[in-house]
C-alpha cells in the first residue's frame, strides 16, 4: 500500500483535498480525467459498476500514460455501454463474447509482443459471471500461461443483465431469480460458491487484489500497482447493484462501503500467491446492518427475523476477519502531523 | 478500408445521449448553518474561517473571524466556545478545538500587527458608545467599519470592562487584551475614559445615536448575620483591585459563597494571592453549579476546595458557620437545620451581579425590567436612537455574548441611522450530523492545549492554557468536518456513476450537469459534510 | 522445389511463410502435427516475430486468435472434430467481427459415437459461420491454398478455414512444393489491418446491434462473401503468376466438358474419383468430375459453366444432415434447379471409398437405378445386428 499524506478534515479518504497537492490526489479528482466511461451510457441509475468501471480504467490509463487498449465480456458494461450507434467508451475496447474475456485479451497482449508493441497495456474487464463463471477457464488459463493482461472483474454477485439469475459469486442467502426467497431456506444456498481472488492466488500470479468503489484512494493504488507489474494480474472489484441487490440507488457506494466494514467482503492484496497486505476494517459493523438495505436479503428480516441465518452470514464475516487478520491490520497511514515524519 | 459497419464504433459517441431525461430528482448544492456558527454568540462564521485557517493561511482566516468579532486572541482564551459543545465531530471521536485555533490566530495577529482599515465612506454620523467592555467596543469597531464616527466613554480608568476587571490575567493576559483595545483605537474610534456618561438623554443631544453597554457592574449583597470583626467583600471588587494592581488582604483561609464562574475566579486568585485554603460554599451539587465545568476542574486542580450543598448562615472573626442543604424533589436546595462551623479569615461573595442603571434614568420611555434594560429586536431601547446591550440588557452575560450584541446593535444602529432598517440574512437550516458521512473524515482525536503545571499556578497570574504552535493549530483546524459547507472535497466530482458533476475550480465549487445527471443521488449520500440535497424533479 | 514431405509439414511450412504472427492451438488429432511442427518453428527462431500460445481449449484459441487479429497482428489457428464445434460461438464472433483469421480445419468426423477420423461433419456443420471455407485436392493444394487464404482474408477482413482431410492428407507423405520465402512475401503483403486497438486512435469493437441494424450487418457480410469469388479467381492468377503453378480457387473440373453426369465431391476423395472417372470414360461412359475448392462462399457461377449441359448430378458427400441427406447437395440444387440430382453419402468417420464402390454408384447413376440418397457401402449385416441388440 503506498502511503498517504495524512489530512483529517478530508481524511485521506475523499475522492480530493484542496490541500493535497495535485499530484497526490486521486485521479477521480482530476478534470482532466480520461473519463474511460463517459456520459450517455444506459446503465442503471446509481450503477455500481459504471462507477467501477471509470474508476478503474481512469487510474490505468493514468498508470499507462494512456497507451491503454481493453477487452470486455458479455454483460451489464457492455450492454449499456455500447448499443449502436453510440458508445460511452474514449478507450480503445474490443467486446468479444461472455465466456472469453481473458482469452481475447491474451490474443491482444500476445500480438503486441509480436508487434514489438509493449508500450501498450492490456485490461480485461468482465462481470462476475463472465470472470468467475463462464469465463473462469480463459481466465484460469490466461492466468497459467502468465499472459501481460490485468483482469478485472467487477463483481455484482449475480447475473444482472439477464435479470438477477444467481452466479457462482452470489452470497449464501441471497435471493436471485434462480435462488428465491422461498421454501424453508430461501434464497442462495449456504456452503456454495467460490472467491475468484483465492483462486487467482493459487496460480501464483504476480498480483492479485480485491477492492470496492468504496475506497476510491485503495482501489487506485491497487490498479497503479497492478500495472506496476507484468504478467498475469488480477483485481476483484465489488460494485454494488441497485437493480439486483434492491438497494437505494443512491446507496450503492454505502452498501459497498458496509460490505467491507462488515467483514463479508476482504480487501486485500496478493503477491505470487501470498497476502501482502489487508485493508483494515475502520469502522466494525455487524453484517444485519450490510444486509437490512437490500431487498435481496429482506427475507432474513421479514415476516419475521431469521437470526439463525444471519448468525450464519455473521459467522463468515467473522471466518473473513480471523483469516485476513482485518481488525489486526497495521494502520495504512503515517503518524499524525506534529508527531514525526 | 472501411471499419466495419455498426459493429465498430467511434469513441465517446454516446455524448449524444442525454440520460438526464430519466432523472427524477436532482441533486442541489446547498449551505447548512454548522452547529458551531448556530452556537456562537458573536455570530462568528467559524466554519469559514477554519477553512482558511486549514490552508495555512491565517491572515485571511483572521480576517474572516474579524468580520464578526474584534478580540479573536481575547476570546481564543476566555469564551467558553458553546461552539465546541455544539461541534458535530465531538460525536465522531472529540470536538475540534476551535477556541485554541482562535486565539492562535488572535497572538498571530498581534505578533504579526495585522490591522483593520476603514474602507467605507464616512457617513457623517456621530455615535456614542457608553461602556468600554467587550459589547461596547464591538460596537464601536463594526460602527466604525462601516464608516460612522464613533466615540467610547467608560467611567473606568482603562478600557475593557469585565475583560479587564472581572477576568483574572491568568485567564486573560493583559497584553493580549491592550493589543486588541488598541486596534481598535487605531482605526479612529474615540476612547474617553475615566469619563462616565450620567445621563443618556443629555448625551442624545450631541450624537446621532447612543449605544448603552454598561454591563452589570454592581455585586449582589446578601443578609449574612455577621459579626463586626467579620471581613466580608464582593468578588468583583477584589477582582477589580487585583486588577488595579491593589490586592486586597483575604487571609490564609477564604471562603467564596457562590457557584458561578466568578466564584471560580475569585478562589483561584485568592490562592495567588496566598491563601492556602480556599473554599467554595455553593447551596446546590456540582451538576447544578452555573460555573463551566473545566473552571470547576481547573479550580480543583489548583487546590480549591468545593463544599456542596451548603450554605452561610453567619460569619464571625475568624469562622464562617455554614448550613447543610438538600435538594427536594424539585432540586430546590432545602435547609437541614445541620451547622458546621468553618475557619474563615475573609469571605468574598460571588452571587451575582446587578445592572446600575442611572444611565437611563432620564429616558422616561426606556424600560427596565427584572433588573435590566429591555430592547427589541432591533436592540433599541424603548428610547429612539438609544440601543442597549451587553451585560446590561436580557443576555448569558458572557464575554462572547456581549460581543455578539455589539455586532447586532452596530448594525441596527447603522440601519437605523441610514433609515434602512437591518434585516438579518435568513439563517439557513442546521447541519446536523446524521447528514454528514463521516467514513471519510480520518480518525483524529483533538490536540490537547498545553497547561502550566499546577504547582506553579498558585504563585503566579501566568496564564494558564497557553496556545497551540502552528502545527497543531493547522492539525485541530484540519479537523474541522466543514459540516453542511462544501469544501471542494471532489467527492460529487468522483463518485458520479454518470460523469455529471462539472467542477468548476478553486474556489468554484462545482455543478451539475443535467443533460446526463439520472438522479441516483450516490453524490448526495456522499457528500462528507451533507452540502448536497436531492429534490424532486419538477414535472 | 517439390519435396516428399508429410502434409501437416507442408501446411505448416507454408503458413510459417505467411508469416504469421501469433499461433494458438490446443491439440486434436488430426490436426496435432501441424501445431507441432509450428511450435517447433517458432520455438527454434526460425519463424521470428512470431509467437505461440498454448491454449487451454479451442474455444481460447479462436479467442486468443480474435484478440490478437484486432490488436493488429497475423493470427493463425488449427483444429479439428469436436475442437471445431467447441469454438463454435467464437467462430460466428471472428467473422461478425470482421477479422481475417486463417484456420486449418483437419477435417474429421464429429461424435458421439466418437471417433478420430476423416469425413467433413465438422466443417459442415459451421458451413453458415460467415467464415470462407476452401477445401483442398491434396496437400500441394493444402498448402498453396493457405498462402491464397491470408490474402484473401487480410484483403477482404474476413476468416477464412482452409479443410484437409484428417490423416488422408494431414499424414499422408506425398510430394509438395512448399512456397518459397521470397516468392511468398511477394504475394502476401504485410497485414494492414481494417481496424485495430490502438490508443492513438481508439475505437470501440464489437457494439451491440439491436433491430434497426442487424439486418443490414449480415447483408453486408453477404456482399463481402460473394465479393471473394471475384477475388478468389483475381488472386488465382496472380498466384500462379508468382510461384508458376496452377491453383483453383472456386472449382476444379475434370473431364466435364462433354460430360452427362458429373460427380460433385470436395476434398482428397477428388482423387479416387478422377481415376474412377478414368476407368469409366475408357469404357465410353460419359461422366465427369467437379471439385468444389470454394464451399463458402458457394461458387453458383462457376459450378453452372463447369458443368454445362450435363443433365445429371451425383454429390458425393463425406457428411450429411440427418433427416434431410445431402448438404452440399442441397446448395447445388438451388444452383442447379433442372438437372437430376443424386446424393452419395460416403467415407463417414473414416470408411475408405473405394474405386470399385464408386464405379458400382455411377453404373447405377447411368441406368437409373441410383435412389435419390445412397448411403455408400452400407453394411446391411450390421444394420440386422443392431437390430438385434437386445433392449
Amino acid at each position: 500500500m503506498s502511503e498517504r499524506v495524512r489530512f483529517f478534515q478530508t481524511g485521506s479518504f475523499a475522492v480530493g483535498n484542496r490541500l493535497l497537492p495535485l499530484d497526490a490526489r486521486t485521479v477521480q479528482s482530476d478534470p482532466s480525467r480520461s473519463n474511460s466511461l463517459t456520459s450517455g451510457h444506459r446503465a442503471c441509475r446509481g450503477c455500481g459498476e459504471a462507477l467501477g468501471a471509470r474508476y478503474v480504467l481512469d487510474a490505468a490509463m493514468r498508470a499507462t500514460g494512456g497507451r491503454l487498449v481493453t477487452v470486455n465480456a458479455t454483460g451489464c458494461l457492455e450492454v449499456f455501454s455500447t448499443p449502436y450507434p453510440e458508445t460511452s467508451w474514449r478507450v480503445p475496447w474490443l467486446h468479444s463474447l461472455f465466456g472469453n474475456a481473458p482469452a481475447v485479451a491474451s490474443g491482444v497482449a500476445t500480438a503486441l509482443k509480436a508487434r514489438g508493441r509493449t508500450d501498450i497495456r492490456v485490461l480485461g474487464q468482465g462481470g462476475d459471471g463472465g470472470t468467475v463463471d463462464i469465463g473462469f477457464g480463459c481466465l484460469s488459463g490466461m492466468f497459467e500461461r502468465g499472459d501481460d493482461v490485468l483482469f478485472v472483474c467487477y463483481d455484482n454477485q449475480g447475473y444482472m443483465n439477464t435479470g438477477v439469475q444467481r452466479s457462482g459469486a452470489t452470497p449464501p442467502a441471497a435471493r436471485t431469480s434462480t435462488t428465491q426467497a422461498v421454501g424453508p431456506e430461501p434464497g442462495n444456498v449456504f456452503g456454495q460458491g467460490k472467491s475468484a481472488p483465492l483462486i487467482a492466488m493459487a496460480h501464483e500470479i504476480p498480483y492479485v487484489a480485491t477492492a470496492t468503489i468504496a475506497d476510491l484512494h485503495d482501489l487506485e493504488s491497487k490498479v497503479e500497482r497492478a500495472m506496476g507489474f507484468h504478467g498475469a494480474r488480477y483485481l476483484h472489484v465489488l460494485v454494488p447493484c441497485p437493480l439486483g441487490w434492491g438497494g437505494d440507488a443512491a446507496q450503492t457506494v454505502r452498501i459497498a462501503r458496509l460490505a467491507v466494514e462488515s467483514g463479508l467482503f476482504p480487501v486485500f492484496e496478493a503477491e505470487r500467491g501470498e497476502v501482502t497486505a489487508v485493508s483494515p476494517i475502520r469502522h466494525r459493523v455487524p453484517v444485519e446492518e450490510y444486509l437490512r438495505p437490500q431487498a435481496r436479503f429482506r427475507h432474513l428480516f421479514e415476516p419475521e427475523r431469521r437470526a439463525d441465518v444471519i448468525d450464519r452470514l455473521q459467522a463468515g464475516a467473522d471466518r473473513n476477519i480471523e483469516r485476513f487478520g482485518l481488525l489486526r491490520a497495521e494502520e495504512r497511514f503515517g503518524p499524525p502531523l506534529g508527531e514525526g515524519s | 478500408m472501411k471499419a466495419p459497419f455498426a459493429i465498430t464504433l467511434r469513441v465517446g459517441s454516446s455524448l449524444a445521449n442525454k440520460t438526464g431525461a430519466w432523472r427524477t430528482e436532482r441533486p442541489v448544492y446547498v449551505d447548512r448553518l454548522p452547529p458551531c456558527n448556530d452556537a456562537c454568540p458573536a455570530g462568528e462564521n467559524v466554519q469559514r474561517w477554519l477553512y482558511h485557517a486549514e490552508s495555512g493561511e491565517y491572515e485571511t482566516a483572521w480576517r474572516e473571524l474579524m468580520r464578526d468579532n474584534p478580540f479573536p486572541a481575547v476570546m481564543g482564551r476566555v469564551c467558553y466556545h458553546p461552539c465546541q459543545t455544539a461541534c458535530n465531530r465531538g460525536k465522531l471521536d472529540e470536538e475540534v478545538g476551535i477556541n485554541a485555533v482562535e486565539r492562535f490566530l488572535g497572538d498571530e495577529a498581534i505578533r504579526r500587527g495585522w490591522t483593520v482599515s476603514v474602507t467605507a465612506p464616512p457617513t457623517g454620523k456621530r455615535v456614542l458608545v457608553v461602556g468600554a467592555g467587550p459589547s461596547g467596543l464591538a460596537a464601536a469597531y463594526h460602527l466604525r467599519l462601516l464608516g460612522h464616527e464613533v466615540t467610547v466613554r467608560d467611567a473606568a480608568p482603562r478600557a475593557g470592562g469585565m475583560m479587564r476587571y472581572g477576568i483574572p490575567a491568568y485567564r486573560l493576559a493583559r497584553d493580549v487584551l491592550d493589543a486588541e483595545v488598541d486596534r481598535i483605537a487605531a482605526m479612529g474610534v474615540t476612547i474617553e475614559l475615566s469619563s462616565p456618561v450620567p445621563d443618556a438623554a443629555a448625551a442624545l443631544r450631541d450624537f446621532d445615536a447612543v449605544f448603552l453597554a454598561v454591563g452589570a457592574q454592581l455585586s449582589r449583597r446578601t443578609e449574612i448575620p455577621a459579626g463586626d470583626s467579620a471581613r466580608i467583600l464582593d468578588a468583583l471588587g477584589v477582582l477589580r483591585d487585583v486588577s488595579e494592581g491593589e490586592p486586597p488582604l483575604l487571609g490564609r483561609r477564604v471562603v467564596v459563597y457562590g457557584g458561578g464562574n466568578t466564584a471560580m475566579d475569585v478562589a483561584r486568585t485568592a490562592r495567588r494571592l496566598g491563601a492556602t485554603d480556599a473554599v467554595v460554599v455553593y447551596r446546590r451539587t456540582r451538576e447544578r453549579m452555573p460555573a463551566q465545568p473545566f473552571e470547576v476542574a481547573e479550580a480543583e486542580q489548583e487546590g480549591v476546595r468545593m463544599r456542596w450543598l451548603s450554605t452561610i448562615a453567619a460569619a464571625d472573626g475568624g469562622t464562617v458557620t455554614v448550613e447543610r442543604m438538600r435538594l427536594d424533589e424539585t432540586g430546590f436546595p432545602r435547609p437541614t437545620g445541620e451547622y458546621e462551623e468553618l475557619a474563615a479569615d475573609s469571605v468574598v461573595l460571588a452571587i451575582g451581579q446587578d445592572v446600575d442603571r442611572s444611565v437611563v434614568a432620564t429616558l422616561p420611555r426606556v424600560s427596565v425590567a427584572d433588573g435590566v434594560v429591555q430592547v427589541g429586536a432591533d436592540m433599541m431601547t424603548g428610547q429612539p436612537g438609544v440601543f442597549a446591550g451587553g451585560d446590561m440588557v436580557p443576555s448569558p452575560r458572557t464575554v462572547t455574548a456581549a460581543v455578539g450584541h455589539g455586532k447586532q446593535a452596530a448594525r441596527y444602529i447603522d440601519g437605523w441611522l441610514r433609515g434602512e432598517p437591518y434585516a438579518p440574512p435568513p439563517r439557513h437550516p442546521l447541519a446536523t450530523f446524521e447528514r454528514l458521512n463521516t467514513w471519510y473524515y480520518s480518525d483524529a482525536p483533538a490536540t490537547v492545549r498545553p497547561t502550566l503545571d499546577a504547582a506553579r499556578r498558585v504563585s503566579t497570574f501566568a496564564e494558564v492554557v497557553g496556545g497551540l504552535d502552528e502545527g497543531s493549530a493547522l492539525f485541530e483546524a484540519r479537523r474541522c468536518m466543514s459540516c453542511g459547507n462544501c469544501f471542494e472535497c471532489d467527492n460529487c466530482f468522483g463518485v458520479c456513476p454518470d460523469n455529471a458533476v462539472v467542477k468548476l475550480g478553486p474556489g468554484e465549487r462545482y455543478a451539475i450537469d443535467l443533460d446526463f445527471c439520472k438522479g441516483c443521488g450516490i453524490c448526495v449520500t456522499e457528500c462528507p459534510c451533507g452540502a448536497i440535497d436531492l429534490v424532486p424533479e419538477e414535472t | 522445389m517439390l519435396s516428399q514431405i508429410e502434409g501437416s509439414r507442408a501446411v505448416a511450412e507454408t503458413v510459417a511463410r505467411c508469416r504469421p504472427q501469433v499461433i494458438c492451438a490446443y491439440p486434436i488429432s488430426p490436426q496435432t502435427h501441424i501445431v507441432e511442427a509450428l511450435s517447433a518453428l517458432v520455438k527454434s527462431g526460425r519463424l521470428a516475430g512470431c509467437e505461440f500460445v498454448n491454449v487451454e481449449s479451442e474455444f481460447a484459441a479462436m479467442s486468443v486468435a480474435i484478440g490478437a487479429s484486432a490488436a493488429g497482428a497475423r493470427a493463425y489457428t488449427a483444429t479439428a472434430s469436436q475442437g471445431l464445434l467447441y469454438m463454435a460461438e467464437a467462430l460466428y464472433n471472428a467473422s461478425g467481427l470482421g477479422l481475417p483469421i486463417v484456420m486449418t480445419v483437419a477435417n474429421r468426423a464429429i461424435g458421439a459415437p466418437i471417433n478420430i477420423w476423416n469425413d467433413h461433419s465438422d466443417a459442415m456443420s459451421q458451413r453458415d459461420s460467415g467464415w470462407i471455407q476452401l477445401y483442398a485436392e491434396d496437400n500441394q493444394a493444402a498448402a498453396d491454398l493457405h498462402v491464397l487464404a491470408f490474402r484473401l482474408a487480410e484483403e477482404l477482413s474476413t476468416p477464412v478455414m482452409v479443410c484437409m482431410d484428417g490423416f488422408v492428407l494431414t499424414h499422408a507423405v506425398e510430394a509438395v512444393d512448399v512456397p518459397g520465402q521470397a516468392a511468398a512475401d511477394r504475394f502476401l503483403p504485410p497485414f494492414q489491418p481494417r481496424q485495430v486497438l490502438d490508443p492513438d486512435a481508439p475505437v470501440t469493437i464489437g457494439a451491440m446491434v439491436g433491430p434497426e441494424a442487424f439486418t443490414e450487418v449480415r447483408y453486408l457480410a453477404h456482399v463481402n462473401q460473394l465479393a471473394a469469388l471475384a477475388r478468389m479467381s483475381e488472386l488465382a492468377r496472380e498466384f500462379t503468376a508468382t510461384f508458376d503453378r496452377p491453383l483453383a480457387p472456386l472449382v476444379s473440373p475434370y473431364r466435364c466438358a462433354d460430360a452427362e453426369t458429373v460427380v460433385v465431391a470436395l476434398g482428397s476423395v477428388l482423387g479416387t474419383l478422377k481415376d474412377t472417372v478414368d476407368d469409366l470414360r475408357a469404357a465410353g461412359v460419359p461422366v465427369g468430375v467437379l471439385g468444389l475448392t470454394a464451399f463458402r462462399p458457394f461458387p453458383v457461377e462457376a459450378i453452372r459453366a463447369a458443368i454445362g449441359p450435363a443433365r445429371r448430378v451425383v454429390v458425393l458427400e463425406r457428411a450429411f444432415a440427418a433427416g434431410v441427406g445431402g448438404i452440399v447437395a442441397a446448395d447445388l440444387a438451388g444452383a442447379l434447379p433442372d438437372r437430376e440430382m443424386h446424393t452419395v453419402v460416403a467415407g463417414l468417420g473414416g470408411r475408405p471409398v473405394t474405386r470399385d464402390s464408386l464405379r458400382e454408384a455411377l453404373a447405377a447413376a447411368f441406368s437409373g437405378k441410383l435412389a435419390p440418397l445412397t448411403f455408400l457401402d452400407l453394411d446391411e449385416r450390421l444394420l440386422r445386428a443392431a437390430e438385434e441388440v437386445p433392449s
